[in-house]
């Protein structure tokens, strides 16, 4: 069973009475073709209407969507020769966050990315994608490592945040953060940071530093959770919808304010719709920008970054 | 052994909002840990360090300033940055004119340079009197420009960080302030500068996973409490009661994450020596 949202619930019941009556049909002497053919004219409409404004609430259900495509989706798709590698050499293996070499076209790269599960189980053992320290740590490795051996990294972002828990705290969930954003800023290859699915605060952007920050066209990138914000500004989280609107997560308003480079369209629906035409989609994202950072000379690249990192912000007159 | 003996009575609670209103105001002060009364002025001379239990209450960013740097030496940067309202957040302008009319600060951080003992250094000092020393746009860039100015200069930067963490009301901005600063630290570390980060209560957030955890030497003041998630979340996310002294200063010494802990009043001699080490030894000069 698929997994419905609330906004395209008109939708889903327009397409039922369209399979309901092509059923018909065939099984009876009736002809249904007339009103099939109109039926399937205003479900073009309704669809486009709907899914061409979608409001910051929809896109975060759409973004929570249980099959919106994880990390590893995307990364069977684009890549060849990947090898997962595990472990941070400190403490453990952090499954919220899976970290390898691979050719992309060719040519090598490193890959990182949050891993959230699909299933409940699956979920569990990967603490639905919010890492803890040596998750963090594990992706610090793996980047260090690329830019010893001059592979351009790939972040895929995918998280509802970095774990609230004790032993996260203790073993230093605010420095494995730091760090990463701090090294980040200053690894001499090309790193182009995508937001698949949510890229909630801080652990969301300890894999968000670099050359190019894009986002999926119906992904959100978040200071807080909707919820959280609700509850604190508010006291009230069912408010969350209008903290959604109000704390402009989604892709349109974070490339007007800045912060994001550019947005990576979504086929009609959502990416869970189809994965190999939306993989098509971030295929062309990450050559573009690919290519426009691989000409780059190492000082001119980290020049641009800390430009594009040092105006970010927005001041009163 | 004597330190045991304090040690017990350093754990901060969090100030609620009408404590924290309680320090500039009144003629008398009560001491939120041992409840003993003080004269306000005799509490200031203490650098708001209870003379009988200990405990570190909020210093107001201008008494840190004054009692840390050379006296005539203190030069503030960047005065004329100003807050907006970017995303046009319901009563956000509202919240920072409050806020403005009882600190007399602009901003969450005063940025600057000048001597300790001699030493020239840059620093930013939080103030969580001003929005909980949130970190919005202004923070960010007053706290990042001053680092490019320790960079530019070839000086050590010292920050005493204090946040609730990033300013929700600037959303996403507020969090690319994050990178913000952690880029500016890298740039300031590949030039072979110094940095120290003295956290005081409460360090939390945004700000703790960014620059207040990045220092060559990270400190805090006794019973600070220092964190990424508060402990109320942490609480309802793992449903377990924590301890008492979980995130406090102490804590995390405990647990590796700091170098040590500061008391107050040893903070200049102490600093003094790290800056004098380095002089001698490193490439600041």
């Amino acid at each position: 069973m698929k997994q419905v949202l609330e906004f395209e619930k008109p939708v889903i019941a327009l397409r039922e009475k369209i399979a309901e009556l092509k059923t018909f049909t065939k099984e009876s002497d009736l002809d249904l073709t007339e009103e099939i053919v109109k039926l399937e004219t205003r479900l073009e409409k309704l669809e486009n209407d709907i899914y061409t404004n979608l409001k910051p609430w929809d896109r975060v259900q759409m973004a929570r969507h249980a099959e919106r495509p994880t990390t590893l989706d995307y990364v069977e798709q684009l890549f060849t020769d990947f090898l997962e590698f595990h472990g941070d050499r400190y403490y453990g293996d952090d499954a919220a966050i899976v970290a390898g070499i691979a050719k992309y076209k060719g040519r090598p790269v490193t890959i990182v990315g949050h891993q959230r599960g699909k299933t409940t189980k699956e979920n569990i053992r990967r603490n639905f994608g919010m890492p803890h320290p040596e998750g963090f740590r594990k992706a610090a490795r793996h980047m260090q490592q690329a830019a010893k051996f001059g592979r351009p990294i790939i972040c895929f972002i995918d998280t509802k945040g970095a774990f609230p828990g004790r032993a996260a705290e203790e073993r230093g969930q605010s420095e494995a953060i730091a760090r990463n954003l701090m090294e980040m800023s200053g690894f001499e290859v090309p790193i182009i940071c995508i937001v698949i699915g949510e890229g909630g605060s801080g652990g969301a952007l300890a894999l968000g530093v670099g050359d190019r920050l894009l986002m999926l066209e119906n992904s959100t990138f978040s200071v807080i959770s909707p919820e959280g914000a609700a509850s604190i500004l508010w006291k009230d989280g069912g408010k969350a919808k209008e903290a959604a609107e109000k704390l402009k997560i989604t892709a349109p308003d974070l490339k007007e304010l800045g912060v994001i480079d550019d947005i990576i369209p979504e086929i009609r629906g959502g990416a869970h719709r189809d994965l190999a035409s939306q993989a098509e989609l971030v295929d062309q994202a990450i050559t573009e920008h690919l290519s426009q950072l691989e000409k780059l000379d190492k000082q001119v690249l980290l020049e641009q970054r800390w430009e594009k990192y040092s105006n970010i912000g927005s001041f009163a007159k | 052994m004597l330190k045991d003996f304090f040690s017990k009575k350093k754990h901060a609670s969090k100030p609620s909002e009408e404590a924290k209103q309680d320090i500039p105001e009144g003629l008398m002060l009560k001491c939120s840990d041992c409840g003993k009364i003080y004269y306000r002025e005799e509490m200031r001379k203490q650098l708001y360090v209870c003379p009988n239990c200990g405990h570190h209450h909020q210093l107001p960013s201008d008494e840190r300033i004054n009692n840390l740097f050379d006296e005539g030496s203190f030069m503030e940067y960047d005065t004329d940055l100003n807050t907006g309202n970017p995303l046009g957040f319901p009563s956000y302008t509202q919240k920072l004119e409050k806020d403005q009319l009882k600190t007399g600060l602009k901003e969450a951080v005063v940025t600057g340079e000048g001597t300790i003992n001699g030493f020239r250094t840059a620093f930013a000092v939080m103030d969580s009197r001003f929005r909980m020393a949130s970190m919005g746009s202004v923070v960010g860039e007053k706290i990042s420009r001053a680092i490019e100015k320790a960079r530019e200069a070839n000086i050590p930067f010292i920050i005493f960080t204090a946040s609730g963490g990033a300013r929700m009301q600037e959303g996403a901005l507020s969090l690319m302030q994050m990178a913000k600063t952690s880029a500016a630290v890298q740039r300031f570390r590949d030039a072979g500068g110094l940095m120290i980060s003295v956290m005081t209560n409460p360090t939390y957030g945004g700000v703790s996973a960014s620059f207040a955890s990045l220092g060559d030497y990270n400190f805090a003041e006794p019973g600070a409490l220092i964190g990424f998630a508060g402990r109320r979340v942490v609480e309802e996310t793992i449903r377990e009661k924590l301890p008492e002294d979980f995130q406090t200063a102490e804590f995390l010494l405990a647990h590796g994450q700091l170098d040590d802990v500061i008391n107050r009043h040893d903070m200049k001699k102490y600093l003094t020596t790290i800056l004098d080490i380095h002089q001698a030894g490193g490439n600041v000069s």
